[in-house]
């Protein structure tokens, strides 16, 4: 973690480490295993101790996640961990501190919070398991679900147009913005690795298989046969381009606000710094709910002071002013007014 | 400014109600006003009273803001209930407060206001100070403003500068009807206005030609001296309940070593706690000014899971929206201290004006079983001591605390001893830093057997990682479980918690100790009930008041205390809500009598109630 006010440990810790007590209850098939397996695996890599890390989750089935790490963690209510966790943070520089999330959790009931905590930068590492469904409550459209989308509580057809999560994270002005799938195993930790490694708000999107209510939502760009035409790989300083032949090139056409895919064509060189996140903006456009040109990586990567540097230097200056102990600052403060004594 | 050679007469207590246009600074001359009398030794309790909108229209009724001061020379208990001096800035502050003043009572009017056009705007024909209505008071015709840019344009002061000092102008003639000290009124001038040099001395010299006024105009033939008041010695401040709020919370910080995190939203009129309290961060205190009320309390959740005194204020429509989170803290067993300044409702209501119709909802107003302890400061100062209060009930037994206090008490002041900081109650915790069961297991929910409380290991401690949340908890272990019989089990158990606070005994004065009726009341209307009373005792007529500060758990000693009275008559600003509960607690047949307006009981009001519950049973 790049934060200097973690501590480290001395002890190198295995994935074993990180695996709690509790059996794991997700249906069996889901994408929640393949998630929670490659955090844990990726987990001794930071090299911070198990108790200085905290899991934050709100409602839903993602949401049982932190029960499964052997660390800190809170399950609490449905949209609510980014605040809650920004308490947390905020008052203990010296804690990582995760939330995970869902479509429903984060961009329905919580998207304010959500959005908030990116705006403010506060230092979360939030994965957002985006499986388009409501799983726990059994099969109703979500916020990213398909325009059109036929479930028990839509038998018409959704007439709700979905999020694109990562447009709205940059939208907020988010400072790190990803996205992963989650039967990448070593693309989903490079992503960690790199969300981990980012002072402020980390946002990432973690495409996820519901097998029971939503089953095959991504196969598009998970199937090997269809993937390599849909599937854009973004790499720092490398040109965008896919294909199985590496025919598709993402452009930027002159005059257009923009990007496009083009068969050939001079492709942009990806630059996840730029500060402006108009180009990751114009990135996240290229995918819609048909998933027909999806980009997974990281989008934006940018720094600025974290919520949690600034609140602590605010503290830490005021701090330096203390004169005395305590109690007798307090005792200074209560008789900071006009006073009169009766003898 | 020399004494006038006018005679002067003793009076024993005086009530003053300064009223202008919402622009006319009427809060800061009342302010102002009371720091004088503070320091001359006066008892004192004020009540201020604005209009929501910021600028309602200039001239019109409902931009009128008044602020009211009652002094005495002995202890009193409320701003007072009728004014004896109305300063009325302009024909709408005239119009709004005239009902409230008795016969034979001084108006002090600004002529300079009451035009056609400021007497049309409110209504009034023809002007009151010349249709005869109001002969039966003795009226102070007063050329404010003109008086005061006269006298500031020697300085060189231009019109609309000296127009705005007319307030000084009217504080000045006041400090000299009232024998006031003024030094600090002087000193303060000084310092509000220390970049402007030229604005200090245009407002001394309209405080100066207001005292002058006074001593030479021939409309003023007395003036009025009210002697201190015997007090506790001690050194005092004038505070208001939200200040005295905000710093309790600070002194909790102190006394229970542990950093405060304060996670609120701006609303009326509980906003002034968060101001305050993000002026103290010397003091370790973080202020997160969130994006709503449910983010407010939940960073307070998890800041208080990292091991600080995690707080939220807000009123009532704040409360409504925390209840979820509220909840989840139940089942956290985490500490946490609610801050309600209570307001009159349902929804937006009367943002500025009082009532305690929360009482409901902070004992009841959550999902599933879902007790916590309530408790309710009675006056401004006493919001210090009962947030420490909260603050300790909120660490030992971790559990949310909600404070009721309401806008009669954040707003309105008194004098207040000062304590020291070193007599304040210890209410440190300790953190669990050791596994507590076999095999070096940690248990979450494995409860200390006199308190019921669980231990309170925070992240950052080894050996101790734990995982909860709201899912229903296996006793000992934390782990989910649905288990039936554990359920019945941790509610049976969470509601006992609560039971199981220690809180001190009710007291109960009853001065000649033969009362038949008790009057029974909770939080911001112990002054009124009080200053009935008295009035009723010193009539001969024995009644007992008890006050409740813990309306849960009740004190242990409620039951009998109701029971040894013939009548129990409980006043509030609600619907009944106290009174409910004591009904079906202790099947006591307890007399409700309540008022909704917005604004504070009168004593007169209630003495004139209670002289009849105590006469004609």
């Amino acid at each position: 973690m790049a934060s200097s006010t973690i501590p480290l440990t001395p002890v190198k810790l295995t994935a074993k480490d990180f695996k709690s007590d509790q059996e794991v209850r997700w249906c069996p098939g889901c994408g929640d295993y393949a998630i929670l397996a490659a955090v844990q695996g990726f987990m001794p890599e930071l090299g911070i101790p198990r108790e200085n890390i905290v899991f934050v989750s709100g409602i839903g089935c993602s949401s049982r996640f932190p029960y499964y790490m052997n660390t800190y963690g809170m399950h609490s209510i449905h949209g609510r961990a980014p605040a809650i966790a920004t308490g947390l943070s905020v008052s203990r520089p010296d804690l990582s501190v995760w939330v995970v999330t869902g479509d429903g959790d984060a961009l329905s009931i919580g998207g304010n919070h959500l959005i908030h905590a990116l705006r403010r930068n506060v230092n979360l590492k939030i994965l957002l398991f985006n499986n388009r469904i409501y799983g726990l409550t059994k099969g109703q459209y979500s916020p990213t679900s398909e325009l059109g989308k036929i479930t028990k509580s839509t038998p018409a057809g959704s007439a709700d147009s979905p999020f694109n999560p990562i447009s709205l994270a940059l939208g907020a002005e988010a400072t790190f913005v990803a996205r992963t799938i989650d039967s990448d195993r070593k693309h989903l930790q490079s992503v960690l690795r790199a969300a981990a490694e980012h002072e402020g708000s980390a946002f990432v999107e973690i495409y996820q298989n519901c097998n029971i209510f939503n089953d095959g939502a991504f196969e598009l760009i998970k199937d090997s046969t269809t993937r390599e035409d849909h599937l854009i790989r973004l790499e720092q300083d490398q040109p965008i381009t896919f294909g199985a032949e590496q025919q598709f090139s993402v452009t930027h056409p002159a005059g257009s606000f923009g990007l496009k895919v083009e068969e050939g064509g001079e492709a942009l060189v990806h630059d996840a710094t730029v500060d402006d996140p108009a180009y990751a903006f114009a990135l996240s456009r290229l995918s819609g709910s048909d998933l027909g040109t999806t980009p997974i990586g990281v989008f934006r990567n940018v720094r600025r002071p974290s919520y949690d540097e600034l609140i602590t230097k605010q503290l830490v200056d005021a701090k330096a002013q203390a004169d005395g102990t305590p109690e007798q600052m307090l005792d200074g403060l209560l008789g900071k007014a006009d006073t009169w004594t009766i003898l | 400014m020399s004494a006038g050679a006018k005679r002067v007469e003793q009076l024993d207590r005086v009530v003053i109600r300064f009223a202008g246009d919402s622009g006319d600074g009427m809060q800061l001359t009342g302010d102002r006003f009371t720091s004088e009398t503070a320091q001359l030794g006066n008892d004192i309790s004020t009540l201020p009273n604005f209009p929501a909108e910021i600028r309602a229209p200039a001239g019109t009724l409902p931009g009128v803001s008044s602020f009211q001061v009652h002094f005495a020379d002995y202890d009193i208990l409320t701003p007072g209930d009728a004014p004896n001096v109305l300063v009325a800035m302009n024909p709408a502050a005239l119009k709004a407060n005239l009902a409230d003043l008795p016969s034979g009572a001084d108006i002090i009017v600004n002529t300079d206001e009451f035009t056609k056009r400021n007497l049309a705007k409110v209504g009034y024909a023809v002007s009151p100070l010349e249709d005869g209505s109001l002969a039966g008071f003795a009226v102070h015709p007063v050329a404010l403003t003109s008086m005061t840019v006269g006298a500031l344009a020697e300085l060189g002061v231009a019109k609309k500068d000296g127009e705005r000092a007319k307030n000084m102008f009217a504080l000045g003639l006041l400090s000299w009807m009232y024998s006031r000290p003024f030094e600090s009124t002087l000193r303060f001038l000084e310092t509000k206005f220390a970049k402007r040099p030229d604005l200090v001395a245009a407002n001394k010299a309209a405080f100066q030609a207001g005292w002058n006024f006074g001593e030479t105009t021939e409309s003023f033939t007395v003036r009025y001296e009210v002697k201190p008041a015997k007090m506790k010695p001690g050194t005092y401040r004038n505070i208001t309940g939200n200040q005295a709020l905000a710093l309790g919370l600070v002194a909790a910080s102190v006394r229970s070593k542990l950093p405060l995190f304060l996670g609120a939203y701006p609303i009326t009129p509980a906003s002034d706690i968060l101001h305050e309290l993000s002026k103290h961060k010397k003091f370790g205190i973080t202020t997160v000014q969130a994006e709503d009320e449910i983010a407010a309390i939940g960073a307070a959740v998890g800041a208080s899971y990292g091991g600080a005194l995690g707080v939220t204020t807000t009123s009532g429509p704040g409360v409504a929206l925390k209840g979820e989170t509220i909840s989840l803290a139940i089942a956290l067993e985490l500490p946490l201290v609610i801050v309600d300044v209570q307001r009159a409702g349902p929804s937006t209501g009367m943002p500025t004006k009082t009532e305690q119709a929360d009482l409901n909802m902070a004992l009841f107003g959550r999902h599933g079983e879902a007790p916590l302890a309530v408790i309710a400061p009675k006056s401004p100062s006493d919001c210090f001591h009962a947030a420490i209060e909260a603050a300790r009930i909120a660490l030992k037994y971790r559990t949310p605390v909600i404070l009721l206090s309401d806008n009669y008490v954040a707003n309105g002041s008194e004098p207040w001893l000062l304590p020291s900081a070193d007599e304040l109650p210890d209410i440190s915790v300790e953190f669990t830093t050791e596994p507590n069961g076999e095999d070096g297991r940690f248990l979450p929910y494995l409860r200390d057997p006199e308190t019921l409380a669980r231990p309170w290991a925070i992240p950052g401690t080894a050996g101790l990682e734990h995982r909860i949340g709201g899912l229903e908890k296996a006793d000992k272990t934390g782990d989910i479980s649905y288990d039936p019989a554990n359920h019945e089990f941790m509610v049976r158990t969470r509601a006992q918690r609560i039971e199981t606070i220690e809180v001190p005994d009710v007291e109960v004065e009853d001065a000649d100790e033969n009362a038949r009726v008790l009057v029974l009341g909770w939080g911001s209307t112990y002054g009124p009930i009080g200053a009935a009373c008295r009035a009723l005792r010193q009539r001969g007529l024995p009644i007992a008041q008890a006050h409740l500060r813990h309306l849960s758990p009740l004190p242990p000693n409620l039951g009998e205390v109701l029971a040894a009275y013939e009548k129990v008559v409980i006043p509030e600003m609600n619907l009944g809500q106290l009174a409910h509960v004591i009904r079906a607690r202790f099947l006591v047949d307890a007399v409700p009598f309540n008022q909704v307006s917005g604004l504070p009981f009168t004593a007169a009001t209630l003495e004139n109630m209670l002289e009849d519950v105590v006469k004609n049973g």
